[in-house]
Parts: structure tokens; C-alpha cells; sequence
């Protein structure tokens, strides 16, 4: 295989990995965000959950700044085909997230209740809407978007905004916005005790329970779907356009990748192991375990949608032959060794130093700590 | 087709979105770092006092990088959502900062702030201080990287068109990280945001001596500010010049707006103190002019000259028609891949493809280009000069006035004896604009200045934007606009409010008068400590 090649699906596998940090760190904080006002009862409550992530949402909004990036960087067709195509869905994806610092930020340097409510709305939608964006947008993955490309490769979407929400990204809407409460869920478990740990109790076992039950339906709905199959393109490992290429429709073409290598199964497993374990982690009382369990669910969804699509990142249904594919959208070979050489150096470092951080600030939080701190959020 | 409308609407966004965000990444570049110098202080004296002002403008810090960070992740997607040709065009080379930056810079900073804020009382000082350190350092190596990529726009180096896969594609990455253009801006800009962390030091720490509260905070964190302050200052102007030398050479356009020069003239060429740019009869009215110092300022020397719109406009048309070829041929290729004559014909006038894309905004069968459109799209090369021309003089002079303040501020902080200045402190509390209004203009004189281009010389304005609807581009418009004031109300309240209140002095009455006797005491203590 061309050394080019082994950089595409190198910084393919790290897309992933980079989209399930991000999926698993800022899900888990918008989790907290969109339990918010279910598992806080009163202000000190709320107050409670808000300051088990406190210390760390910051970093952990960080994987997301990174998505962007590492999209940007190493698939830049797709950045810009993507971002510029789902216009309305990004700006409330946008919108609703920067909502997010200056809830945790300003909430509660104010007493007025009418303040901190209205924060806690904000909260609310700046967890809720993203994550229900980011599953939504995978879905939409599965049918194609309705963009095609001009001779010197500008794209033009010809889609709405209506039409980016049928139902089948609203079911993986749905599945990413569960996944994400069970995270939050399990975070508040692992910090909070009493009332507000059974309240994130009850959540998380609900939670994982539907996420089960909405990854069994996408992936039946999926197996009766038109799936796309490139016919004719130029080798990988060769630069090219998506201009260069055939492609056709083929009914449960997306189960192709599966049935071609039957080990690819365990991807998929996972996902359902991690969740139907999750919930039962989760009724024990293993907090930590069920986060865990989580973040493998994580793994099994986004690796489950990855393999499916594979070699497409993001199939046209107007234009079907201008698909975008791990070949003709990513960067160069120079860049993709250079990011890769980053990558290697860094992702390593900032696990090590996030870890180091969320060893300084195990434990509990109590709320006389909460009330009695003035750094406290 | 790009529809102008939107183009235009699309660059209204861009900078309303990217002004706002500078407004709040200068203080939390300069203040990260004098937060870091005064907890030093801290952990090497022991002195209460130092961990105290750290606190309080850890506070003030907070409250601003919020929003830094909010108006930041607008930034991240508004490439890809608004200017989709440009990120697809050059983001082989643009993208591999950006995720750098998230990668190396964005996640130290993130990361160590919540240690910085919540680890006050699990932590070691000198673990505190690190922590501190590594904010100061991840925020400053962010700019670095957004600077490298912005400087890639204003002086592209370290890349090349491939026909192949249409677009642009990195050559080098030291080039591109190692540019002239980068290093200089990089060090005028952060630089640039140590001076306003130190003016808004100064400032707040000077209404407190005005209210003779919280005294012997304010006292010392004036010094620390001002003393940071000048040699910042002195850094901004010195880096200033060498960016405007260097700047010059990559853009002479720019240079041409900064300077008002319609007409190219003989050494020594005289500079425009005062004029009023007509940029459609491209002449300035009432003009006040030094003699020799144009040639003095941008080139160092008494015999050098640097071009005018006359001769600029001359050459663009030049190259206009020598790139009218190289569009053809890559539309030629992009029919038939790899067809030899085509990439022959490419090739030899590949170094003026921008510039043919420059008319076809205007021919969009560029070989049937009229002399009119040519004359039309060399004369865009000029970007707006009254603006450029203004918003650089505002800037220096802004630069100056601070330079002038800080001097005094020295003098009388050393002598002891600012607090019985009051007329000085005013001063101090009204100079807290001037660094953020600094910051602004000088963005307008590098991005309005390098237009009618997104990458200088190679990729025009008007291809980059995204093909959207107006009615979208008006949507989002009125969405920014909307959350945005929203968001600045918020954050100025509670600034404002945090100011009022002031730090949390443990021996404190309500309001914090009175304050003198106790932090004499609180110094005792420290003393003692120490």
C-alpha cells in the first residue's frame, strides 16, 4: 500500500479517536448541562452537580475546538463541504455551545434566582442541542447530503435546513443525546451523594436503557437503506478530486463493510456491551465502572458508523459520483505526516496532564463546600 | 457564482465576530502572564498580599476569558461555515495551525485554568504556581499558532498550487512557522496584549487610590502593572516598525493605504501626518506632511522609495493578464487531468493564477476578459485606504500616549508618591479603553489592509466566501448580533460589579474603606511570614 494511503487511514482512525474524546469529555459535560435541573432540586444542588465539572469542562470543551481542527487540518474538503453545507444546524450547534462558558462562568456570581434560572436554561440548551446536532449529523451521513462541487472544487448545497432533520437523524439525534446523559449521569454518580446521586441514578439506568434500544432500531433502519458503493475512482494512496470517480446506490450497502470482514462485528458488540453493561453498572452503584462503560459504548456507536461508511466521510445524494471519501478529501501527505508527528507528541501529553487533573480533584463534592467556597461555580 | 451580496455580508460577519473576539484574547494574554509574575512573588516572599492580588485579578480574569473562549469557538467554525473555498483551497496548509494550536496550546491553558481556580486550596504553592505558568504559556503558544496561520494569509509561505487536486498544499512547515511575517507579528500582537493587561491593572488599581480603598493592593499592583507596562510598550512600537518593514515588503498595497500614497515620488518621499484620502479620484485633500520621513520610516534610509497606487495599479494589471492563461489551462485540467498541454501552458504563468482569478469575478470566461474588466480588477488590488490609512494612525498614536503614560507612571510609582497624584490617576483610570481600541484598529490596518485578497497574491475575497443565500447570511447576522450584545451586557456588568466590590480582604469592612490600618497590619503579618 502506498505510504500515502497508510497516513489517510491513520488520520481516519485519529478522526475517531478524536470524535469519541469528544463525544465522551464534552458529552459527559453536556450530560451534566441537560440533567441539570432534573437531578438539582434547589440552587445549592444544582450548584453541586455544576461544580463537580467545574474544574474540568474547560479542557474537556477543548476535544471539541479540536474536532474542528483536526477535521480542518486533515480533511479540509470536508470541513469546508460539511460546515458550509449544514449552515443553520452549525450556527445553532454554535450558538447554543457558546452559551456554555458564560453559564458556568456567571451563573452564580449573581444571588438572583431569576439570573441563575436563566442560566440554568441556558445550560439546558447548550447541552441538550449540541450533542442532539452531533448525532443528527451523523445520521445524515447514511443518506448523503445534497451538495455538489463546481470545476475549480467550489461546493454549493443545494439542501434545507428541514431536510437535514428526517427522521433517522433524529433518531441518532436521540441516541447521542442519551449516550450523553448517561455520561453526565454517571459523572454526577461519581461526585454527588445522597438525593442528587439517586436522582443521576435513576437517569443514567434510563438512559442507557433507550440508548440500547435506539442503536438496535438505527441499525436495523440502516440495513434497509440505499448505502453508497464507490464503482470506479482513481487507487488510493493517488491524489485526486472528487471529480475523478463513480458511484452507485445499493440497497443495505452500508452492511457491506461488516459482511466482507464478519471480525469488524465486535465494533457494533461494543457499543451494545458497554451500554446493556452500563446500565447494570450504573443500578449497582459503580459510578466510576458505568462511566467506563460509557465511554466503551461511545467507542462502539461512533466505530459502528465509521466502519459502516467507510471509505465515504460524507456521501452526496444529488451528486453521488462527488462524494467525499477518505481518498479524495484529505490533506497532503506532508501534512498528514506533520499532524501525525503532533498527534503522537501531544494527544499522549494532554491525556497524561488531564488525568493528573482529575487525580487533584477526586472525591466528593459536598454542599457546605460549595456554599462555603468563594471559587466555586 | 458567488453573489456579491453575500460575499460583502459574509466579511461584515467575519470581522464584527473576529473584532469581538479580539476584544477579550488581548487582556487574558497579558494578564495570564502578570498573574503568573505576582504569584511568584507570592510563592518567593510568602507575603499574603501577593497570593490576595493574584485572586482578585484571577477573578477579573475569569470573567473576561469566558468570553475569550465563547466568541473563540466561533472562530474555529466560521472558515468552514462562511468561507468554505478558502478552507477547502488552502486548508492543507491553514487547517495544520489551527489544530496545532487546539493540540499544543488550547488544551494546556483549558486544562490548567480549572487547576488555577479550583486547586487554590489541594495543591502546593509551588504547584499552584506552575499551574499558573502553564495558563500564561498555553495562552500565549494559542496566539502563536492563530498568528502563524493568519500570517500564511497576509505573506504566503512554504506552499504551492497543485493542479492536480486544485487547491494549494504545504511545501514546508518551518517556512510557514519560520515567516518573516509570523515572527514579527506574533511578538507585536502578544506583546501588544501585555500592554493591555497592564493598562487594565493600572487602571482599575488607580480608581481604587482615587477611592483610597483596598490601598496597599492597589499600590502594588500598580507597580507591577506599570513596570511590565513600559518595557511592553517599548516592545509593541519596536515590533511595530519591523512589522510595517517587513509588512511593506510582502503587501506594497497596504503599505501604499497605510500611508495614503497615490503617487509613487523620488526619494526622500515625504509621509502624510494628516490627509483625507478620495479613494475615487485616488488623491488626498488637505494633507500635512513631514518632508524625508515616509522614506526615514518604511525603509530605513534616506534614499529608499516604496511604491504608490499609480504603479501598483500598473503592475496588478500586468500580472492580470499573465494569469488569465493559468485559470484557463486549470480549467482545462480540471476537464482532463494530467492533459500536457494544459499543465505546460499552467506552469508557465502559475505564479499569476490569483490575479487571473481576480478578473473572473468579473469575465467568467476569463480569456474573454475585456480591458475594461482588467483595468477594473487591477484597481480592486487597492484596498480601501481612508480606513487603513486612519485606523493606522489611530493606533500609533494610541501606542505612543500609552508609551508617554507608562513613563510617568514609572517615575511616580517609583518616587512613592502616584497616590497624590490624582490628576495622573484619572488619567490611568481613562486609559483603560485605549489598549483595546489600539488592538482593533490595528486589526483593521492588517485585514482591511490585505484586501481585496484572503491569502495575499493568491486567492481573492470574493471566491472564498461560501455560496450561501442572503437571506442565510442576514439569519446569522442578526443571530450574532443579537447573542452577542446579549453576552457583552452580561460580562460588562459583572466586570463592573467585580470591580466595585473589590477583592475579599479577610480584615475588610463592608465596602473596604479604611483599609490603610489593615493592610499595614497585613504587611506586618507578611513581613513577618516572609
Amino acid at each position: 500500500m502506498e505510504l500515502y494511503a497508510v497516513l489517510q487511514i491513520t488520520w481516519w482512525l485519529l478522526l475517531g479517536v478524536l470524535l469519541i474524546g469528544l463525544a465522551v469529555m464534552v458529552g459527559m459535560d453536556m450530560g451534566v448541562g441537560t440533567i441539570l435541573r432534573y437531578v438539582g432540586r434547589t440552587d445549592l444542588e444544582r450548584r453541586v452537580a455544576l461544580n463537580i465539572i467545574g474544574p474540568h469542562w474547560e479542557g474537556n470543551q477543548v476535544w471539541f475546538v479540536l474536532g474542528g481542527g483536526a477535521v480542518f487540518a486533515a480533511f479540509p474538503l470536508i470541513y469546508a463541504t460539511a460546515f458550509s453545507g449544514f449552515y443553520v444546524v452549525m450556527l445553532l450547534l454554535l450558538w447554543s455551545m457558546i452559551m456554555r462558558p458564560l453559564g458556568f462562568e456567571y451563573r452564580s456570581k449573581l444571588p438572583s434566582a431569576a439570573w441563575r434560572g436563566t442560566w440554568d436554561w441556558a445550560l439546558f440548551v447548550s447541552g441538550l442541542v449540541p450533542m442532539v446536532v452531533f448525532g443528527a449529523a451523523f445520521g445524515n451521513l447514511f443518506h448523503g447530503a445534497p451538495f455538489h462541487f463546481s470545476w475549480n472544487l467550489t461546493s454549493t448545497y443545494t439542501g434545507s435546513f428541514l431536510g437535514l432533520l428526517n427522521p433517522f437523524a433524529i433518531l441518532c439525534g436521540l441516541l447521542s443525546a442519551a449516550l450523553s446523559v448517561f455520561m453526565g449521569a454517571a459523572t454526577v454518580m461519581n461526585g454527588a451523594v445522597d438525593a442528587i446521586h439517586e436522582r443521576a441514578r435513576t437517569l443514567a439506568r434510563l438512559s442507557a436503557a433507550l440508548a440500547i434500544v435506539l442503536f438496535a432500531i438505527g441499525g436495523i433502519w440502516v440495513r434497509g437503506m440505499q448505502g453508497f458503493v464507490l464503482t470506479s475512482s482513481p487507487a488510493p494512496g493517488i491524489a485526486q478530486t472528487p471529480l475523478q470517480q463513480a458511484v452507485s446506490l445499493v440497497d443495505g450497502a452500508w452492511f457491506g463493510n461488516f459482511h466482507a470482514h464478519p471480525l469488524l462485528w465486535i465494533v457494533p458488540m461494543l457499543g451494545f456491551a458497554g451500554m446493556l453493561l452500563g446500565l447494570l453498572a450504573a443500578g449497582a452503584r459503580r459510578s466510576h465502572l458505568a462511566w467506563w462503560l460509557g465511554a466503551v459504548a461511545w467507542l462502539g456507536v461512533i466505530g459502528t458508523a465509521g466502519v459502516a461508511l467507510f471509505p465515504f466521510l460524507l456521501p452526496s445524494s444529488s451528486m453521488p459520483a462527488q462524494s467525499l471519501t477518505v481518498w479524495n478529501a484529505s490533506s497532503s501527505q506532508l501534512t498528514l505526516t506533520w499532524m501525525v508527528g503532533f498527534a503522537a507528541v501531544f494527544v499522549p501529553l494532554v491525556v497524561w496532564y488531564t488525568s493528573w487533573a482529575f487525580y487533584v480533584m477526586r472525591g466528593k463534592v459536598k454542599a457546605e463546600h460549595v456554599a462555603a467556597d468563594e471559587h466555586a461555580y | 457564482m458567488h453573489d456579491i451580496t453575500v460575499v460583502d455580508l459574509s466579511r461584515w460577519q467575519f470581522a464584527l465576530t473576529a473584532l469581538y473576539h479580539f476584544l477579550f484574547v488581548p487582556l487574558t494574554l497579558g494578564l495570564s502572564f502578570l498573574l503568573a509574575a505576582m504569584e511568584t512573588v507570592y510563592v518567593t516572599t510568602g507575603k499574603p498580599i501577593y497570593r490576595e492580588i493574584t485572586q482578585f485579578w484571577g477573578k477579573l480574569f475569569l470573567i473576561n476569558f469566558a468570553l475569550g473562549v465563547a466568541t473563540g469557538l466561533t472562530m474555529e467554525f466560521e472558515f468552514g461555515t462562511n468561507w468554505s473555498f478558502y478552507s477547502s483551497f488552502v486548508g492543507d496548509i491553514f487547517g495544520a495551525p489551527l489544530a496545532i494550536e487546539g493540540l499544543m496550546a488550547f488544551f494546556l491553558e483549558a486544562t490548567f485554568i480549572g487547576m488555577m481556580v479550583f486547586g487554590w486550596d489541594r495543591l502546593k504553592r509551588g504547584q499552584h504556581l506552575a499551574v499558573t505558568y502553564m495558563v500564561a504559556l498555553g495562552s500565549n503558544l494559542s496566539a502563536l499558532w492563530i498568528l502563524i496561520a493568519n500570517s500564511f494569509m497576509q505573506a504566503p509561505e512554504g506552499a504551492s498550487f497543485n493542479p492536480t487536486t486544485m487547491r494549494m498544499e504545504l511545501g514546508s512547515l518551518t517556512q510557514l512557522i519560520f515567516s518573516h511575517d509570523a515572527q514579527a507579528k506574533f511578538v507585536h500582537t502578544s506583546i501588544a496584549g501585555y500592554v493591555t493587561g497592564a493598562i487594565f491593572v493600572a487602571g482599575v488599581s488607580a480608581w481604587y487610590l482615587l477611592q483610597r480603598r483596598h490601598v496597599e493592593l492597589a499600590r502594588r499592583s500598580f507597580r507591577m502593572a506599570v513596570l511590565f507596562g513600559v518595557l511592553a510598550t517599548a516592545g509593541v512600537i519596536t515590533l511595530g516598525d519591523a512589522l510595517g518593514f517587513i509588512g511593506g515588503q510582502a503587501q506594497p498595497t497596504k503599505l501604499a493605504a497605510m500611508e495614503g500614497l497615490w503617487k509613487s515620488e523620488p526619494a526622500p518621499m515625504p509621509f502624510n501626518l494628516i490627509a483625507f484620502p478620495s479613494q475615487q479620484e485616488q488623491l488626498n485633500r488637505g494633507q500635512v506632511q513631514v518632508p524625508y520621513a515616509l522614506s526615514l520610516l518604511v525603509t530605513h534610509s534616506l534614499d529608499g522609495t516604496v511604491p504608490g497606487v499609480d504603479q501598483l495599479e500598473q503592475a496588478a494589471a500586468a500580472r492580470i493578464r499573465d494569469g488569465i492563461p493559468a485559470v484557463s489551462a486549470l480549467q482545462a485540467l480540471s476537464a482532463h487531468p494530467g492533459d500536457p498541454a494544459a499543465l505546460a501552458q499552467f506552469r508557465s504563468h502559475q505564479k499569476d493564477l490569483g490575479y487571473g482569478f481576480l478578473v473572473q469575478r468579473y469575465a467568467a470566461d476569463v480569456s474573454k476578459a475585456t480591458d475594461e474588466q482588467i483595468a477594473t480588477a487591477a484597481r480592486d488590488t487597492i484596498p480601501q485606504v481612508a480606513p487603513i490609512f486612519w485606523s493606522f494612525r489611530a493606533m500609533v498614536a494610541m501606542g505612543l500616549a500609552m508609551l508617554a503614560f507608562f513613563v510617568l507612571a514609572v517615575i511616580y510609582s517609583m518616587r512613592n508618591n502616584v497616590e497624590h497624584k490624582r490628576w495622573f490617576l484619572k488619567i490611568a483610570v481613562w486609559m483603560i479603553p485605549v489598549p483595546f481600541l489600539a488592538c482593533e484598529t490595528g486589526w483593521l490596518v492588517a485585514e482591511l489592509g490585505r484586501q481585496p485578497w484572503t491569502v495575499y497574491g493568491m486567492l481573492p475575497t470574493w471566491m472564498s466566501a461560501s455560496t450561501h443565500s442572503v437571506g442565510y447570511m442576514v439569519f446569522s447576522l442578526i443571530g450574532f448580533v443579537a447573542l452577542y450584545t446579549a453576552f457583552i451586557i452580561a460580562e460588562m456588568y459583572l466586570m463592573v460589579r467585580a470591580i466595585r466590590k473589590g477583592p475579599d480582604e479577610p480584615h475588610a469592612s463592608g465596602d473596604g474603606r479604611l483599609i490603610n490600618d489593615r493592610s499595614q497590619a497585613a504587611r506586618v503579618a507578611g513581613y513577618a511570614e516572609g
